[in-house]
């Protein structure tokens, strides 16, 4: 029997994979030690965890064990890398170029940084949601420190040309952050070979527990380094200080194993999933795919449909479980700054909807999923006065509305 | 948010979608809103000249749930009134009816502001004097 709701929020937090669980299950009970204890068998068996999931991280994104930096999650990793560069090269410029499409932790830790006297440029996308590279290039001045563009879009899954906007950053002496948060464990992300210094991820978005990320720090060619942004016990190398939270780091660990083994046959399957589900949702006329389709994560879509209300459309597909580009569960009307980052009217961004995929979706979800929204798009529409003007070919722009 | 189960009910099962035919000089049309503001909304009513009592009434509206829900509780509303007592609609009963928390309260003005007009559109069509309205409660 199908479970409704169907969970299709894969790119807001996914579920725990039951063999991540075990992993981190003694960690939580028996092994309670303090990995910073050095003098007795509790202390080194944390330790010894520690170690162990460092090392199955950094085998993911092809690092060295020692420049993962443990975090509580990719908001504080994004916080890190760009608060903790600006304050450590500030002798060498003060400017950072980063995107209009960024989460909010980079865009909010850019405006911070803007406060305290930096200079930010945010670079606009283009219509599938990718940077120029002429633009980045362009935008590159001597004061330029750090260019921070993340890897794959939470909102479209678009993937930015990681390895080119790196060469272009190095050229001229900046360093390169990428936030890895959707992209990590979804598809191939090797640091040495993309040219990335900086990299924010989290195992939440990967089957591991939420609170638990890392900010990878390039410590050789070149040695990089950020000032740590909490004063405490000097650990991580001493740019995050705090007791290390044990069993989530474990369950990290565990999580970018299972990645590292399962990935490309995950992102097969998905992949497929995925296009059928969007083939299919884009047979209902007037639907539209947001983001690049050529380069993008495999197991996310984000599809417009005209004029069909957004807050209206989310009601009326209520077994499933995914994000709409509409804010308007709050007082506010703001949609998605991401679609309209890449040009979309607010009415087309108000009636988006974000299907993301996990390990655990199956073809039966999927089924179910596109009828389910195939029939909810058809019914709105049968009731929307929109609709009925567009097919008697009215032409929606010219009509003088009765605001409110 | 949590919708009331009227809201669902209205928006799961809307009475009277539809089109009447605004040709037609017993049918009056009212349309408000805008597509970007996030809610449109159509309504008519077919009005018997002999007794100016409403005998038929159709919505259609691009809007959340509770816009669906107070366009389709208007019509319902509306049917067999008399032209002079569907102008006494007042938004906050539709409010109440479906308990409409604060932030959706401009639903239930649309549809207020949607009789009034559909009103006013039969009134200009049988040469009466279009009414001079007041607004709804915001």
């Amino acid at each position: 029997m199908l479970k409704l709701p169907i969970y299709l929020d894969n790119n807001a937090t996914t579920p725990l994979d039951p063999r991540v669980l075990e992993a981190m299950m003694p960690y939580l009970t028996d092994v309670f030690g303090n990995a910073a204890s050095r003098n007795h068998p509790f202390g080194w068996a944390a330790e010894e965890g520690v170690d162990y999931a460092r090392e199955q991280i950094s085998q993911l994104i092809n690092c060295d064990p020692k420049e993962i930096i443990f975090t509580s999650g990719a908001t504080e990793s994004d916080n890190l890398g760009i608060k903790g560069v600006f304050e450590m090269y500030a002798q060498r410029g003060n400017h950072i170029i980063t995107t209009t499409t960024e989460h909010k932790a980079v865009l909010d830790t850019c405006k911070h940084i803007e406060k305290l006297g930096g200079k930010v440029t945010y670079l606009p996308v283009n219509e599938q949601g990718l940077i120029s590279l002429e633009e980045l290039e362009a935008a590159m001045t001597p004061q330029t420190i750090l260019v921070t563009i993340m890897y794959g879009n939470n909102e479209t899954g678009t993937v930015q040309p990681i390895r080119e906007i790196a060469a272009i950053a190095h050229k001229h002496g900046a360093l390169f952050m990428s936030d890895g948060t959707q992209a990590v464990g979804k598809i191939p992300v090797d640091v040495l070979a993309d040219g990335i210094d900086l990299m924010a991820f989290t195992a939440h978005k990967m089957y591991g527990p939420k609170g638990v990320g890392a900010l990878y720090v390039r410590r050789k060619n070149p040695r990089v380094k950020v000032t740590a942004q909490m004063d405490g016990g000097g650990h991580e190398r001493g740019m995050r200080s705090g007791t290390l939270n044990v069993p989530g780091i474990v369950g990290f660990g565990k999580a970018c194993e299972l990645a590292r083994l399962e990935m490309a046959a995950d992102a097969e399957r998905l992949s497929k999933l995925r296009d059928q589900l969007e083939k299919e949702l884009l047979t209902l006329e007037e639907s539209y795919v947001n983001g690049s389709r050529e380069h993008r994560l495999p197991h996310v879509t984000n599809i417009s449909f005209k004029y069909v209300e957004g807050e209206g459309l989310m009601m009326g597909v209520k077994d499933l479980a995914v994000s709409s580009g509409s804010a308007c569960t709050s007082a506010s009307l703001e949609p998605s700054y991401v679609l309209k980052a890449l040009g979309l009217s607010d009415d087309l961004a108000h009636s988006s909807l974000r299907f993301g995929l996990s390990r655990f979706t199956t073809q039966e979800q999927i089924d179910y999923a596109i009828n389910h929204v195939k029939e909810a798009v058809t019914k709105l529409r049968d009731m929307s006065p929109l609709w009925e003007m567009h097919k008697e070919g009215v032409d929606l722009s010219t009509i003088e509305w009765a605001e409110h | 948010m949590a919708y009331s189960d009227k809201v669902i009910d209205h928006y799961s099962n809307p009475r009277n979608v539809g089109t009447l035919d605004k040709s037609k000089k017993s049918v009056g049309t009212g349309l408000v809103g805008a597509p970007e503001c996030g809610d449109v909304m159509r309504l008519q009513i077919e009005v018997d000249e002999a007794t100016n009592t409403i005998t038929d009434a159709k919505f259609k509206t691009f809007g959340c749930g509770s816009a669906i829900a107070s366009s389709s509780l208007a019509t319902e509303w509306l049917k067999g009134k008399t032209v002079d007592e569907a102008l006494a609609i007042d938004n906050m009963e539709i409010v109440e009816e479906l308990a409409l928390p604060p932030v959706k309260i401009h639903c239930s003005v649309l549809a207020e502001d949607a009789i009034k007009m559909a009103i006013n559109d039969y009134r200009v069509k049988n040469g009466m004097p279009a009414l001079e309205l007041e607004k709804a409660h915001h």
